[in-house]
């Protein structure tokens, strides 16, 4: 079989749909494939979004949430805590969703603008004329499937293909990828208005562990390690451990485990006839891991720029260029320094860690962002933040 | 040779993207290792339940 449309769009994840919404809402003929028979599952995420943000791009149905919380409360190594809210800031999270409804909801949306969403579809490699790409070989249902189309979106995730297909290596090292693990857990334990992290090298090795709720006692109870700290089976392990210590009467009611990209801003995330958007263009935070927010902005700019592109009949990577400038001036930006701040405190010891959070226990942190709290965090300790100044000033 | 536990695989698709021979696909539940797989055991590393093994 095949087909012809103006845009490709491989993977129907919030990066994916955002594209073929904003795409086809501009009037192009969109064609979003997913390879999974069921879009948005199984979940590979702990679920969280800023609120103000999340809002801004989409209007939530009721049902992608799980619930809304108040603020965070970070843990260090030896079990102090502190609290920065939500309220006035902190956009780092403010909704848990519940992805398999909010991924579906979203693809749907993309689907009302006049997509055509085809599931259990799978993208084998691009199609090339004259050293051009110019359309996708799929795999639907088992059978093959022709997509003519002279441009491409890459939203294939962790996992990406569309990019190395086209040139671009998105391989990430190890140590620029979080390794994760999770359960759903119910425990009357669970603080239902706070999202919850935990830091420390036993807990998990230059990541943290997290509790997510999402309502009645129920929250993503996870962690990630990086790469270069893991070995084989490590992730479980950890949360098992983790679990132990701090929820051990939880019970556990799902698992998910995945690969969260914390590698910067990369290099290229254009070809001829190809953008990446997301995980896929690995434009995740790589402080906190968020990646939800960021794959939408750039899939409203990708969906953006393919319009623009395709009525100029450019869609070479210098016709593309709009792309690469509009998300490196934002998300690029954040996830530049966030990869800074990660590279350090990936560093600390257990020490260093009680010595920041302990610093912070007569601060007035409560209504500050996690960029806020990292200003006063320089202020209170910068014999051991000293290498972090030029990003604080 | 780079074998998969697919009782322990979770399908979660980290080592795909660090592959560097882009020898891994991940179908759905089904990780594929192709012929360009170099043994290099980086993957076997980050899985998250150690479902990966490269034996002799």
């Amino acid at each position: 079989m095949s087909m012809k449309c103006d845009v490709v769009v491989v993977g129907a994840g919030p990066g994916g749909s955002m594209t073929a919404k904003t795409a086809a809402a501009a009037g192009l003929k969109v064609v979003m494939l997913e390879k999974r028979q069921e879009i948005g599952d199984p979940v590979r995420c702990a679920e969280g979004v800023g609120k103000r943000v999340f809002c801004q791009m989409v209007k939530p149905e009721p049902d992608w949430i799980a619930t809304e919380v108040k603020g965070a409360r970070i843990y260090a190594p030896d079990g102090s805590s502190i609290v920065m809210s939500e309220d006035k800031g902190g956009s780092e999270v403010g909704y848990v969703l519940e992805r398999k409804v909010f991924d579906r909801g979203l693809a749907m949306e993309a689907a009302r603008a006049g997509a055509k969403v085809l599931v259990k579809t799978r993208a084998l490699g691009l199609r090339m004329k004259d050293g051009v790409p110019c359309g996708v070989s799929a795999l639907r249902i088992g059978e093959p499937l022709q997509i003519e189309a002279p441009l491409i979106i890459g939203a294939d995730g962790v996992e990406s293909k569309v990019g190395r297909w086209a040139g671009i290596d998105t391989t990430l090292p190890l140590k620029d990828i979080e390794i994760c693990a999770q359960f759903l857990v119910s425990d009357p334990k669970i603080d239902d208005q706070y999202t919850e992290f935990f830091l420390g090298n036993t807990i998990a090795p230059a990541g943290y562990a997290w509790s997510f709720p999402k309502g009645e006692k129920l929250a993503n109870v996870g962690l990630g390690i990086l790469g270069s700290r893991s070995k084989p089976g490590e992730a479980t392990r950890l949360l098992c451990a983790f679990m132990k210590s701090h929820f051990p009467n939880g019970k556990v009611v799902e698992m998910v485990v995945g690969g969260d990209p914390c590698s910067g801003p990369i290099e290229s995330t254009t070809a001829d006839g190809v953008m990446l958007v997301g995980d896929a263009a690995r434009q995740t935070d790589p402080l906190t891991g968020g990646g939800i927010l960021n794959a939408m902005q750039a899939g409203i700019i990708a969906g953006e720029v393919a319009a623009k592109a395709l009525a100029a009949g450019d869609l070479s990577k210098a016709g593309l260029k709009e792309y690469e400038d509009r998300w490196r001036a934002d998300i690029g930006r954040h996830q530049a320094r966030s990869y800074e701040f990660k590279e350090f405190f990936v560093k600390l010891s257990d020490k260093d860690l009680n010595q920041l959070i302990g610093s912070l226990s007569k601060e007035d942190i409560s209504k500050m962002d996690l960029r806020g709290m990292l200003r006063v965090l320089f202020k209170l300790n910068p014999k051991l933040l000293w290498e972090l100044r030029h990003l604080v000033v | 040779m780079l074998t998969v536990n697919r009782y322990k695989c979770c399908y979660c698709g980290a080592c795909v993207g660090v592959c560097p021979a882009a020898a891994l696909e991940l179908v759905e539940t089904w990780l594929e290792v192709s012929a360009d797989c170099k043994e290099c055991g980086i993957c076997t590393k980050i899985c998250p339940v150690g479902a990966l093994e490269v034996r002799a």
